[in-house]
Parts: C-alpha cells; structure tokens; sequence
C-alpha cells in the first residue's frame, strides 16, 4: 500500500481515536477510581514522574467498585429505564407530527418546496436554549397557554403542565422535529410518482396505495429520522431540568446530579459509561440499516 | 509539575477563556448584589470585572475541585469552603492587600473561625439563615387563620403539604441545608454525622416529597413573587427580595419569612480566592472594595442578607438592620445553629439520600 493509500485510510481512524476513544479511555478510567476531597475529586491520579512504580501502583488501585454499587443502586435502573420510555414515546409522537408535515411538504408544488423547508430550518437560527425557556413562558401556570384556555372559558383554574413529563414530551417533539421530517422529506420527495399511478391503475384506492407503496418506501427516512430523535433524547438534558419536575427521572439528569451536585465524578463516570453502551446497540442498528439501503441503492 | 496528562486533557476545556491581567472574574451566588456596585468597582479600580453566577454550593465544589476554574474571587458557603480549604482549593489572603479589613465585625468573625480558622483564607459577605417562605393570604386562605408559617409543620406535615400542594411549594436544592432542618424537625441534631441519624431525614421527605412542585435554589424568587407558588424553603434574603418584588408589582401577593421555630441553619458565605486565580492582585482589589462600609450596606440593603461588616451597620436602612429576620435579637439568635462539613464517606450517604429524595424512588 503506499502512502497517500495509507493517509486516507489512516485519517478516519485518527478521527475516531482523537474524538471518541481518547475521551472514552478518560471517562473509563475516572470510572474506576474513588471519590476523594481533593484536586481533582477522584484518587488515585496518575503521577508519571514515578515511572513504572508508579503507573503499577496506580492500576492496583482501580476497581470495578463503581459498577457494582450502580447495579446494587435501583435509583439508576429506574432512571435507564424511565429515559428510554420517554425517549420511545417522543420519537413515536415526533413522527406522528413529523410524518404528516414531510409528506405535506413532499406533496405540495415544487416552487413552494424552498420555502417550506426554510421554514422547519428558521428556528435554528435562535438558540436552543432560548427556545426551550421560551416554552416555559408558554406553559407556565401564568403563560401564554393557560391564559388564553382561561380566557376561552375551556378551563376554570390553571393546567399545572410546567415542571411535569408532559411539558418535557413538548418540549423533546418541538426541538427534534426538524431532524424528524427533513430525512423523512428526502425520501418522499425521491419517491417515484407513477409507481402510485401504477397502484391506482391496478385498482387500489387511494389510502390502500398510501399503505401499501408510499409508506414502505419512505422507511429509510423514518427509520433514519427516529433514530436521529431517540438518540438525543435519551441522553436529553437541559430540556427535563427547564422543563420537567422533580419526578421526571431521567439519566441525563441523573449523571448531572452525580457529576456537580453528588460531586462524585467515579460514578458519574461509570453512569456515563453504561448509557454509552446501551447507546451503542440502537447506533449500531441504525449503521446496518445505512448500508443496507445504500447497497439496495447500488 | 502537572499530575497527569488525562486531567490536563480533562481539566483544559473547563476553561472559559483566556485571562488578562486587567480582568477580575468573579463567581457569586445569584441575586446576591446591587448591580451599580459592579460598574463602580470597574470606574474605581479600572479592572474589566466578568461577573457570573451560581445557586448551589455543589456546582461550585465542582468547578473548584476541578481545578483551573478561571475565577479570582468564588464566594461558598462556610462548610463547603472548610472542605475545599483542606483540599487545597484556596490561598491565603494577603492581609496588607486587604486596608479594609478593620470594617470587619468580630462577632462574625469569631463565628467563621470555625470553618476557616484564624480567617486565613476568606471574609464573610454575607450571613443569613435557611427558613420558611410563605404568601400569607393563600396559605391562610387554605389550612386557616392558625396555619403555622414559622414552624417545620408548615413544609414536614404531610397533612399540610398534602393542602399546599395545589398552590405550589417550593424546596431548596440544598441537601447540606435540607437534611439537617429535616432532622430538626424529628429533634434530632441537625449536625449529625451518623448515617443512621442521617437516613432517619428519609422518611420525612418521603412523606412530602409529592407535593413539592420543585426543588430549586433559585427560581423560588420569582416564583414566589409571581404568585405561582405559595411555600419556599429557602434563604432569608431570597425570600424577602421576594417579598419586595411583590410589593412593587403590586399583585396582591404578600410574602413573609421566618426562621422556623424549632431551630434554623445559620450559614455563612464567604469570598475567598482560587489557588489557581489568575489575578489574585485583581481578586484582593475586589475583596477590599466590597469591605468598603458604604459598599457592604449597599449589597445589603439591596439584598436583604447581613453582612460580617460592623463599619457598614451605621448606613443601613432600616428595614434591614432593623428587622430580626435579617439580624436577629438575642432570642432569634438561642434558635439558630450552624452545621459542620460531612467527611467523605457521610457525604455519600448524603447525596445518595437526597438524590432519591428528589427522583422519588
């Protein structure tokens, strides 16, 4: 092989080392101390100046004590499990609103199509933080929501939506949805329109063609696009802490607590650790759908 | 010589930006000073001040025992800095620096020896105890004329919390403050150490847990004000800059504070500067600025805390110095006690308790 060969190959791996291992192997190994009262709050750190002696000694102190007292621990089970149900019901609710609109979008004259996508990519122009609070001026007991259903006399006394689950699953559906539709746009707008003639002809009516050619055809950018919610949510962090109360019980949250509130950074560690390895089952799943549609594409 | 290469890598990032020799930046608790003092520390010292904020003892922990924070000037809380002190987080103050150091009251003083002993490391900014805020009329309006909102019942009582929880009640995120009022409460000693006492906190909270909107060391001001909750466990000055900003909203909410009758946490917060500060001649310039008697009275008067400053008692208004929530007569005074930093391994016990407090599991 020669060099340049070799560069080009090389350079994704240095990619994933410098961006993903170098990191993990840091995390990793933080998860194996304990906690101390001191700079930094872990012991023991690795002191070079000691050589040999001292790398030795350093790796006969570290432990998978961490891992156990975490398996011991229901409270971060319970938070794996409550942020996986939360991250599954929103990318289902974000692809019940998001599916509509892409296929609106895909369905609507081409001259509009710009625009229409301008549209789902403007919000991005603000900052996700700003957006996110911006909810809570809406939902709030004295918000914008509560005071205009008062104000239709649909309601007598506040909806308490703020600071509850619910304002967090708003709050998941309204910040993803652009990575919902815009993969789920790209394959309806590639879909090829005399196939759907082809389905009306042959006598299917118009829902049975939706069912039977639109839908399968756009499992790509669905699959694509749930992936493109669900990973974040699950990790999802700033929104449950804005947005949610005390009893949603997420991981996010959880690793944050452990990390600046517990103060505990060998088990915040080993939390994150853990919420990497279940990440890695659905990334890995989504990688082989990937090639597989870009092999059914070949 | 640097520890190891992976803290470096872990620690550089942390870094907000590089610091110059003209810049001051200091972390402080929020809604904790008149904003004017800021602008003039800038006019008078021509140092560019970079002022951020925090709600929780905890995060500043974090950050300090991270390293490299960037900050000149942190202010913690009395045990937290006893803890960070031992862990080498700070240096000592250069008194010939500090001119304003005089102003200082011996009484605090005496009292903040205890976490820093011989007052080495820091000065007090301000002082203050952890008790109960109410919106009167509402709480009135539920439990009745006799509900009683200077005591531990108020917030510890499921009966009452059960009643409360419509109109909204407020924890702090505190559980250094929390689990001792909480073992008040039980009439245990707040300052207890054994985890079994400890874990007795547990089913106190358990039993109000669910009808606490939040727990949060910071929005309660607001919330408070706006009328959108009606109880706050929280710090005196907080809520009666809540009390003050209902007032001039004029919105009908009325706000009052008292440190619970069967005991309240005395705490002290304290400015001291980061070992690593970048501009520690910077950060002395601060410190001396705010023991200015004029300066002190009027972060005080603006936030409604007492401060460690006698030279500044004279410039008070009177709402301030002369109301027992803030500087307590010698009775107020019998009520209050002051806690000591849990060792490492309590400390485990502790957060673990206070995370399943919060998450309800």
């Amino acid at each position: 092989m020669n060099f340049a060969r070799r560069t080009l190959i090389g350079i994704p791996y240095i990619w994933l080392l410098l961006l993903f291992l170098v990191p993990f192997g840091i995390i990793f190994k933080i998860s194996l101390s304990d906690y101390a009262v001191s700079i930094p709050p872990y012991t023991p750190t690795l002191d070079l100046a000691q050589g040999w002696a001292g790398l030795r000694d350093f790796l006969s102190q570290l432990d998978f004590e961490n891992y156990i007292w975490l398996s011991e621990d229901d409270l971060y089970w319970k938070a794996y499990l409550s942020s996986v149900k939360i991250a599954c019901i929103s990318t289902l609710l974000t692809l019940l609103v998001g599916f509509p609109v892409a296929y609106g979008m895909a369905k609507s004259a081409p001259e509009w199509r710009p625009m229409l996508m301008m549209l789902i990519i403007l919000p991005f122009w603000t900052s996700f933080l700003i957006r996110v609070y911006a909810w809570i001026g809406i939902l709030s007991n004295e918000g914008f929501l509560n005071q205009f259903l008062l104000w239709t006399g649909v309601i007598s006394d506040p909806l308490q939506i703020m600071n509850t689950s619910t304002a967090v699953y708003i709050g998941i559906v309204y910040t993803y949805l652009p990575f919902m539709i815009l993969p789920i746009y790209a394959t309806l707008e590639r879909l090829d329109g005399s196939l759907l003639e082809a389905a009306i002809d042959l006598g299917c009516s118009r829902t049975k063609a939706f069912w039977l050619v639109t839908v399968p055809l756009s499992r790509a950018g669905v699959i694509a696009g749930c992936f493109l919610v669900f990973i974040p949510a699950l990790g999802e962090i700033v929104i449950p802490s804005l947005l949610g109360g005390s009893g949603t019980l997420m991981i996010g949250k959880v690793l944050w607590e452990e990390f600046f509130s517990n103060r505990d950074w060998p088990v915040a560690s080993a939390v994150a650790i853990i919420l990497l390895l279940l990440l890695v089952v659905p990334i890995m799943l989504f990688q082989r759908n990937q090639e597989k549609a870009q092999e059914a594409e070949g | 010589m640097a520890k190891s290469v992976l803290l470096w890598a872990a620690t550089a990032g942390m870094l907000a930006g590089v610091a110059t020799a003209d810049e001051v930046r200091v972390y402080n608790w929020s809604d904790y000073i008149d904003e004017d003092l800021l602008a003039q520390f800038e006019e008078e010292t021509g140092y560019d001040l970079i002022y951020d904020v925090f709600d929780s003892n905890e995060l500043l922990e974090t950050r300090m025992l991270a390293g490299r924070s960037g900050y000149d000037v942190v202010v913690p809380t009395g045990t937290f800095l006893q803890r960070q002190i031992e862990a080498g987080a700070f240096q000592q103050l250069d008194m010939s620096l500090l001119s304003n150091a005089e102003n200082l009251w011996d009484v605090i003083e005496a009292r903040t020896a205890q976490y820093d002993p011989g007052n080495a490391y820091s000065i007090n900014y301000m002082w203050g105890t952890t008790g109960i805020g109410v919106n009167v009329p509402r709480v009135r309006e539920i439990l009745g004329d006799d509900a009683p909102i200077d005591s531990l019942e108020l917030v510890f009582n499921p009966d009452n919390m059960a009643q409360l929880a419509e109109c909204g009640v407020y924890f702090l995120d505190a559980p250094a403050e929390m689990i001792p009022a909480a073992l008040t409460y039980l009439g245990e000693d707040p300052d207890s150490h054994d985890p079994d006492v400890i874990e007795m906190a547990a089913p106190v909270f358990a039993g109000v847990r669910d009808y606490v909107q939040n727990f949060h060391s910071s929005e309660y001001i607001n919330a408070l004000a706006n009328g959108d909750i009606c109880v706050a466990f929280g710090w005196s000055g907080d809520i009666l800059q809540a009390r003050d900003r209902a007032a001039e909203a004029d919105n009908g909410v009325e706000i009052a504070y008292h440190a619970p009758v069967e005991g309240a946490l005395m705490w002290f917060d304290q400015m001291a500067i980061p070992v690593d500060a970048p501009n520690p001649e910077g950060a002395h310039a601060f410190l001396n600025f705010i023991m200015e008697a004029e300066n002190m009275a009027a972060a005080s008067n603006y936030v409604y805390y007492a401060n460690g400053n006698l030279a500044s008692q004279p410039l008070l208004n009177e709402d301030v110095i002369g109301d027992t929530a803030i500087y307590p007569d010698e009775a107020t005074l019998e009520n209050l006690y002051t806690t000591t930093p849990y060792p490492a391994r309590v400390q485990r016990v502790v957060t673990r308790l206070w995370t399943r407090v919060k998450s309800g599991t």
